[in-house]
Parts: structure tokens; sequence; C-alpha cells
């Protein structure tokens, strides 16, 4: 079977594949990195979201053997050095923004990314780049609640940086 | 107690660290060592007769370690339903064989036919395409009409027709409520139809099997909201296990919603090929899998009338409904449509005289059960859409139509005339807060506003009531149900102080684990990160039926309440002894001991230590030791009740409706934690939403499920819903359990649905068109037909 080798979490690994062998499934099986989900098999739910070279993809729609060499980020690289929880997974504890869970790793990589974008988003284009995230449990209103508290957080830092 | 972490208080979940930091364990994320894999052959036809079924092929194939097919099961049982209905002339309901796999026909398509198990999942998907079947088609039966017509094809060959029950309730008041409508100055009627939904939980069902032969042990991890019910089915009447041998095991699960209540064939599958192939065999549904596997919900044709005199007073209400059962029953469903729907037909109203017939019909689609709200939306919609319509024939306010039949403050505890006893609630007083947080004073302005822009702007009201908590165990019995419905907890308090909570409730997003620390926190004055909740395993927590109709909070922590009481009587005896002082002139608070009218006193921790190492205890009439245990069975169902509010916009043009603004006025009685409160309102609403405008569970007349995907089924998105307002301000404390608490679950789902297609109404009915009724979902087609019909 060909190998693959990349950089999750900023630590290098390599395994073997098989050509069908999804992100996913590579970081789930192989790696044994559980946190991101599958919660659909056509590319709807967002449970899958990881960045890849700093975009979110959705990770149940890539090839392993395609990422030869790129940076993966997932769920498990979002805490703080310190172990304690990043600015965008506080903010999700702090406003309820999670009930079961599942699709949080999802929704907290694609608030990642919609907030490196767009620092100060409004609540339409929260709402507007959610589309590729389904949420059961929270009707999504925690959840924006959440990204705005953590962009409002993460402008402060910036304040207090400059 | 300080109110930042004890009941009341918003208390941040403690277990979202290890959801947000990607540690938590789904059963999914569970790997045990040697597993192997199975993959299910599914029926790709509703309806027919298995001619041909060879896996030699199959069973060949690289990494294959066995096929499985329906005579592998031949010793065992089917599986069991948890709920027999008695018909209106005093016969049990129809009640098929369902076996684990399928035999000899297939009813639905995704009835699992042969299972694959091998030793990865690629290589048990790769074998099972060569499994050689070949599917005698038989005409399908979808719709219910034609499903009891009596030259209907038969789902179940062995049953006298697709008739699974025909039920009345209360049948003896069945002629004076024909009276009452035929005698009345006005009758409202509509037809309506409840859509069939897909839960759609965000974790699909997993399941792994493990057995140990080394002591005859077996161990299922599961996705369930109840794993000793699982044990008990699957334990007693599928497999024959005895329940000493049998661990099941619910880990962190993704979301239920109801859908992960019942026992599957999957479960009894994994259980039992793991001690077959001697490895442990481990399930994952797909999503695709999911849709044509998981419990589907609603799917109710009802005719209600309502009766009225000319001032709008209730005077008589008739419901007659036909509910699908799918093609098997599934665990609880014949309950569904009977006595979690029938009872609340009354609503938050004083109607003198109801009547309700339900005919459960058998067809070629996923079985239907419970799904958030299960029946109770179903009486909801139908009440609160006709008394709409009523007021719009009548010309009276329909806010006002409602308060002139709620019941009465002074009325509770309100006797229905279906068979519940409601013991407290205050309609009038959510409906005051409904109607000064939505602004309906000035909906006019905004109506005139989007008027301007081409738009119609709808209000729509409803009020719901639900009867949660499920029950006393007597009462559900008298009704059918195959089971106790009670709650266990077991308290242990550890040698310095920490605690041990162990329940029999399953906490599947609802935060189980920080709210009912909230609660014994409260009561024992101990820091809350000093109490644990264990939950979930039946190798650690007592027998428990686990969470489902809003139940955990008024019944499991009920149970939580009762054992920690026996903790704190039991304490007191010991600290007396340590304080040379009688029992009785002991107080606890804050977690201190004290004798009263003395500065004597001894800590929490002093009395723990003393019951773990006895060497100053009070020996010949106490016990070491510092563990309770209660089994707490409640005096009455919780009525939770309140009035929801919602502004569309509707594009004329085009049909498409815009959710605007959502209010919800709840009365939950007593709050442990407010802000786990309105996230589940928020959750329930958007479900809620979704049923009326988006979603629906659509088969073709073949049997195909047409949205059987989450690309053609429309679940609610973040654009499709704007924030909403709620409030939990009003409080009449339920009267019967220690808490004071109702519960919150399923209330958003079972008040949004009437609320919205109520606004969407009125939207068209103000901008001059008359429409009495559309059926849900409002997609942009079926508005936009209603505005051209309307024309
Ligand atoms: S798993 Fe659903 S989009 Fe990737
Ligand atoms: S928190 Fe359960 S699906 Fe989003």
């Amino acid at each position: 079977m060909p190998r693959v080798s990349m950089t999750v979490n900023g630590r290098p690994v390599s395994g073997e594949v098989e050509g069908r062998t999804l992100l996913v499934e590579f970081l789930r099986e192989t790696l044994r990195l559980t946190g991101t989900h599958v919660g659909c098999d056509t590319g709807q739910c967002g449970a899958c979201v990881v960045h890849v070279d700093g975009a979110s993809v959705k990770s149940c729609n890539v090839f392993a053997l395609d990422l030869e060499g790129v940076e993966v980020r997932t769920i498990e690289g979002m805490a703080n050095p310190d172990g304690s929880l990043g600015p965008i997974q506080a903010a999700f504890q702090q406003n309820h923004g999670l009930q079961c869970g599942f699709c949080t790793p999802g929704m907290v990589m694609t608030a990642a990314a919609l907030l490196a974008e767009n620092p100060s988003p409004s609540e339409a284009e929260i709402r507007a780049y959610l589309e590729g995230n389904i949420c059961r449990c929270t009707g999504y209103h925690n959840i924006v609640k959440s990204i705005q508290a953590a962009a409002a957080e993460l402008a402060a830092g910036r304040v207090a940086a400059e | 107690m300080p109110k930042d972490f004890g009941i009341g208080a918003p208390v941040k979940r403690r277990e979202d660290v290890r959801f947000l930091t990607g540690k938590g364990r789904y059963t999914d994320d569970l790997n045990r060592p040697g597993q192997a894999y199975v993959h299910f052959l599914r029926s790709d036809v509703a309806h027919g007769r298995i001619a041909k079924l060879d896996t030699a092929a199959a069973a060949a194939m690289p990494g294959v370690l066995r096929v499985f097919t329906a005579a592998d099961f031949a010793a065992v049982g089917g599986i069991p339903c948890g709920w027999q209905v008695t018909d209106r002339f005093g016969q049990p309901m129809q009640e098929p064989k369902h076996p684990v796999l399928a035999d000899g026909k297939v009813r639905h398509v995704g009835d699992p036919i042969a299972a694959v198990v091998a030793e990865t999942l690629a290589q048990a998907r790769d074998a099972a395409e060569a499994i050689e079947l070949d599917i005698e088609d038989l005409p399908a039966v979808v719709d219910m009409r034609a499903a009891l017509a009596p030259d209907a094809p038969k789902v179940h060959d062995e049953l006298a027709s697709n008739l699974c029950f025909d039920w009345g309730f209360i049948e003896d008041n069945a002629a004076a409520v024909d009276a009452a409508i035929k005698a009345a100055p006005h009758v409202t009627t509509l037809e309506l139809v409840n859509n069939r939904l897909v839960p759609n939980a965000m974790e699909p069902r997993a399941a792994v099997g493990e057995y140990d032969a080394a002591d005859d042990q077996h161990t299922l991890w599961t996705t369930s909201q109840n794993p000793h019910v699982i044990r008990l089915l699957m334990g007693a009447f599928v497999l024959g296990i005895p329940e000493q041998r049998l661990r099941v095991v619910a880990p962190d699960v993704g979301g239920g919603f109801g859908s992960k209540i019942y026992h599957y064939a999957e479960e009894a599958f994994v259980t039992f090929a793991a001690k077959v192939v001697g490895r442990p065999v481990k399930w994952t549904a797909s999503r695709s899998e999911a849709f044509i596997s998981d419990a589907h919900g609603r799917d109710h044709i009802t005719k209600i009338e309502l009766a009225t005199d000319e001032n709008g007073k209730f005077l008589a209400l008739r419901t007659d409904t036909l509910a699908n059962m799918g093609a098997y029953l599934s665990t609880f469903a014949p309950c569904i449509p009977t006595y979690l729907h029938g009872t609340l037909m009354a609503g938050n109203y004083a109607t003198p005289l109801i009547y309700v017939h339900v005919r459960a019909v058998f067809t070629n689609t996923v079985p239907v059960d419970a799904y958030r709200g299960a029946g109770r939306p179903e009486a909801t919609f139908q009440i609160e859409r006709v008394i709409d319509k009523a007021a719009r024939e009548l010309g009276i306010d329909p806010i006002e139509i409602r308060r002139r039949n709620f019941v009465r403050p002074d009325q509770f505890p309100y006797q229905t005339p279906v068979a519940v006893l409601y013991d407290t609630g205050n309609y009038q007083a959510t409906m005051d807060k409904l109607e000064a947080l939505s602004d309906r004073a000035g909906f006019p302005a905004r109506r005139e506003a989007s008027a301007a822009r081409g738009k119609l702007r709808g209000f729509g009201v409803a009020a719901y009531i639900e009867a949660c908590g499920i029950a006393p165990s007597s009462l559900v019995g008298s009704l059918g149900a195959r089971a106790g419905l009670y709650e266990s907890a077991t308290v242990r308090v550890n040698p310095t102080g920490g605690v041990s909570v162990f329940t029999g409730s399953h906490s599947h997003g609802q935060g189980h684990e920080t709210s009912f620390a909230q609660v014994v926190s409260d009561l024992l004055g101990i820091d809350a990160a000093q109490v644990d909740i264990v939950h979930g395993d039946t190798a650690r927590v007592p027998f428990g039926m686990g969470t489902y109709g809003s139940r955990s909070l008024a019944v499991g922590g009920s149970a939580i309440v009762r054992a920690t009481e026996k903790i704190i009587a039991k304490a007191k005896k010991i600290a007396a002894h340590l304080m040379e002082a009688s029992d009785q002139d002991v107080v606890f608070k804050d977690g201190r001991f004290t004798v009263a009218g003395t500065d004597k006193s001894v800590a929490w921790t002093d009395v723990t230590l003393a019951a773990y190492v006895p060497h100053k205890y009070p020996i010949e009439e106490l016990e070491p030791g510092l563990e309770e245990t209660s089994f707490y069975d409640p005096a009455n169902f919780t009525y939770p009740a309140g009035a929801y509010a919602c502004e569309v916009e509707v594009d004329p043009e085009t049909g498409e409706v815009e959710v605007v603004a959502f209010t919800a006025a709840d009365d939950f009685g007593n709050i442990v934690n407010p802000m786990i409160v309105e996230g589940q309102v928020h959750g329930g609403i958007a479900q809620g939403i979704g049923q009326a405008m988006l979603e629906v569970a659509a088969y073709d007349e073949t049997g195909q499920l047409r949205s059987g995907s989450l690309m053609d089924y429309a679940m609610p998105r973040a654009d499709d819903l704007p924030s909403f307002t709620v409030d939990h301000s009003c409080v009449t404390p339920c009267t019967h359990n220690p808490l004071g608490v109702k519960g919150c679950g399923e209330a958003g789902a079972i008040g949004s649905p009437p609320t919205f297609v109520n606004a969407v109404l009125d939207a068209l009915n103000a901008g001059g068109f008359g429409v009495d009724h559309i059926d849900m979902p409002l997609s942009p087609a079926r508005v936009w037909a209603a505005l051209a019909a309307a024309r």
C-alpha cells in the first residue's frame, strides 16, 4: 500500500493508505484522532471540517493520498499551548454553543476559518458562512452567539497586543 | 448555596471541555482489540419475497469471517415491541414478527437481509456485493388509506389486514361528543397531515459487540438513550442472555431526539455475532443507512372538528387520525398516536367533551416511533391549527379566542376529559408574557413596513401543553406499557467527602453531568466540583429507564434528590454521634453539621470519614458506609406549557417564507440551569420550524424514500433561522416532585410548528389571499401554489 506523510497539529505523521482512503479515515482510523467526526456520506454536514494548509476542508471529501506534505489542523490542535481551551473553544463553552458535541469540532474549525477571513462578521455573515455545517441540537442560536463572542475576544486580544 | 453553582445558576457545562477538544468518546470512536466490521446488505425494494439468497461467493471473499442470514437467527427471538394497545373492542393490537434479519420477505427499503463480518469495513462492503440475491417484487403499500382497502396487499401475510389497531379514547364519550357536535351553533373542520420526519441526530447510530468466553460475558457499546432498556429487551427477548452476563454501555451519544430509544436489529446482531465469530464486531451506520434504518417520526393524517358557540367558546372536539406504524412495530410505536397523543387533546383549554379515534396502519416503510415530542406535537398541531381556523371563521382575534377557553388558574388541579389531571399552570400568564415580549402591539407597523417592500407579513400564535416526566408506572402499566417508568439513582459518598452519583438517566446533549451535579451540590452544600455524575453503563449504574419524554430532571433528578436526602439523614446520625448529641438536634447547612443552639459542629468530611473509618460510630444502630439508592416513581406526569409567537415575511411572487422573529414564553416550573434550559428550547424550536418549513421523509408510490440523504432531506441550516427570544420567567412549580420541575426538552418542537403555520396563513389571509390550510412543510412551491389558487 502507498504511504502518505503530512503534518497534523504540528506533528509529522505518515501511514499506509489505500487510494480510496479519505482524509477523515486517515485521521480517525490510522492516527486515532477521533475528534473529527463523520455525520454524513454526501459532504453535507460539516462534522468533518479540518484545516488543510489553513483553509477549511471537509475531510470526508478528500483522499489522504492527495495530501502529501500538507499541514492539517484538527480540533485536537485548537487548545492553547498550556492545554486550556483556545479562545473559540472557550467562547463555545461560555455561550453554550454545543449540546451533544457531535457537530462541534466541525463548527469550531469552521468558525476559526471564518474569523481568520473576517474578524468581525455580522450575524447574517456568520449564518451564511455556517451553510455547510449542520447542528441538530442548538438551533444555531448559541453557536452564532459563541462566534460573535469569540470575535470580540480575539479583537480585544489584538488590541491588547498592539 | 452560592448562586454561581447551585440550583438556578447558569453554570457552564463541564462536559464541554472534552467535546471541544476532540476527546469525546462516541461509540464509533471506540476500537476493541481484534475487532471485525459488519456491513449489512439491505433491501432496495419496499416489498418482496426473497427468491434466492446465496452467500457462498461472498463468504469466500478476502477477509470475510462469516456471512449471516435469517437462518443463523432461527433459534433467537425477534425484536420485541414494548407497548401493547388494546383496541376499541377490547382486543389486543395486531403484533407482527420482527426478525433480526429478513426472513423470507422484505418489508421496507432498508430491511436488513444479510450481514457480512470481515477484517475490514471495506472487505465487508466488497463481499456484500458478491451476495447473490433475487427478490421477487410484491406490490408495496405506502399510502395509509390504500393500505386499509379490503384488497390491499398485506405487509404481514400472517395478519388479518394492515390495521394494527382501531383505538377510541375515551370510547364511552363518543356518543356525547357526537351529539354535542351535531347540536353546536358552529363547527370548524380541518383535514391535515403531520408530515413524516427523519430524526437525523448528527451522530449516526453505531454499535460494538464483544464476547468474553472466559466468564461468558457479553458487552454491547451502543448509541442509546437508555442502556438498561436495551439490556432488558435484547437480553431477555431476543438473545436470551441473562442480564448479569450482559453489559450495555452508551458512552457519549451525539443526539437522540427519540431515535436512539429503541432496540434495533443491528445491536442484537453485533452482540450475537461477536460470540459466533469470537471477535469484537463493530457497526457504524452511514447517513444514507440511517435514513432507511432509524425509526422515523410523526406521519399522521387527521380530520379534526371543533364545535363552538357564537362567542368562540369550545363545546366539543373530535379527531380522527390514521397513524403510520411502518413495516414493523418499533419499541414504543403503538404508544405514540394513542396515549401520548390522545391524552393531550385538551391542550390548554377547558373543552368539556373530547373524543379521539386513531387507526394505526402497517405500510412498506421504515418503522415510525417517537421523535422529539412524540404524539404531543401531533396533538398540539391539530388543536392550534383548528383554533386559528375557528377564530378566522368567527371573526375573533386568535389570542382572544384562546384566552376565552384557557383552563383558568383557579381550576387546577384540572381533570381533562382525556384522562390526565393537570396539576398546575397559568396559561394567561404565559400569554401575557408572550404578547409583551413579541411586541404584538407594534405588529401593524411592522406589517406596513413589510408591505412597503412588497412582502406579506404574518403574526402567528399558538399555546401548547405537554405531558412530561413519563410517568407513574401503575398508570402506564394499565395503559399497555410493558415496562415501569420510574428512575433510579445511587449517591455514593467517598471517605474523603467527594460524591459519585450514578443515575439511570442518560445524557446525549442535555448536560446532566452539570445540572445533576448542581442539584447535589446545592443539597449537600459542597462544591459542585466535588460531585461526579456517572451514567450510561449498566455495569455501573442501577437499573434505570433512561432519557426521553423530557423526564430526566423531573424523574431522574427526583431520584437523585431522594437518594441525597437519605444520605443527609444518615450523615446527621453519624454527626450526632460524633458530637454526642441527638440527631433531632443536628442541623445540616452549607456542608457543616451543628447542634442547634450550641457552638458544636463537625464538617462534612469529618462525617464522611467516620462513615468509612467507624472507630467512633453508633455501630449498634447504623451500618458503616455512606451510599444510598432511590427508585423514584412519580405520582403524575408533569405539565409544562407555554405560548409561542412567530413572525414571517412571505414573498407573494415566489412563495418563499422567511422567519423574521420567534418568541417563546414557557412555564417549566423551577429551573436548575437556565442556560441549558434555553438551549433546549432553541433546539426544539429549530426542529419544529424544520418540520413546518423544510423537512419531509417523502416516499414515492413504490416505497422508495425520495428524500433519503442530506442532499434531498432539507435540514434547517443556520441561515434558515433567526435568533430566538425565549423566556421561562412564568413559573408554576410542579406540585408533586421534590424539585418542582416540569421538563423542557420537547416544548420547542411541540409549540413551534402550528405557530409557524399560523403565521404564514395570517400573512396570506391579511394579504387578501383566502387560504385555510397548507400542509407542512410549507415549501415555497406549496405556498406559491396556495397563493396561485387563491388569486
Ligand atoms: S462527514 Fe458530512 S460533510 Fe463530511
Ligand atoms: S451539538 Fe449536537 S449536533 Fe450540534
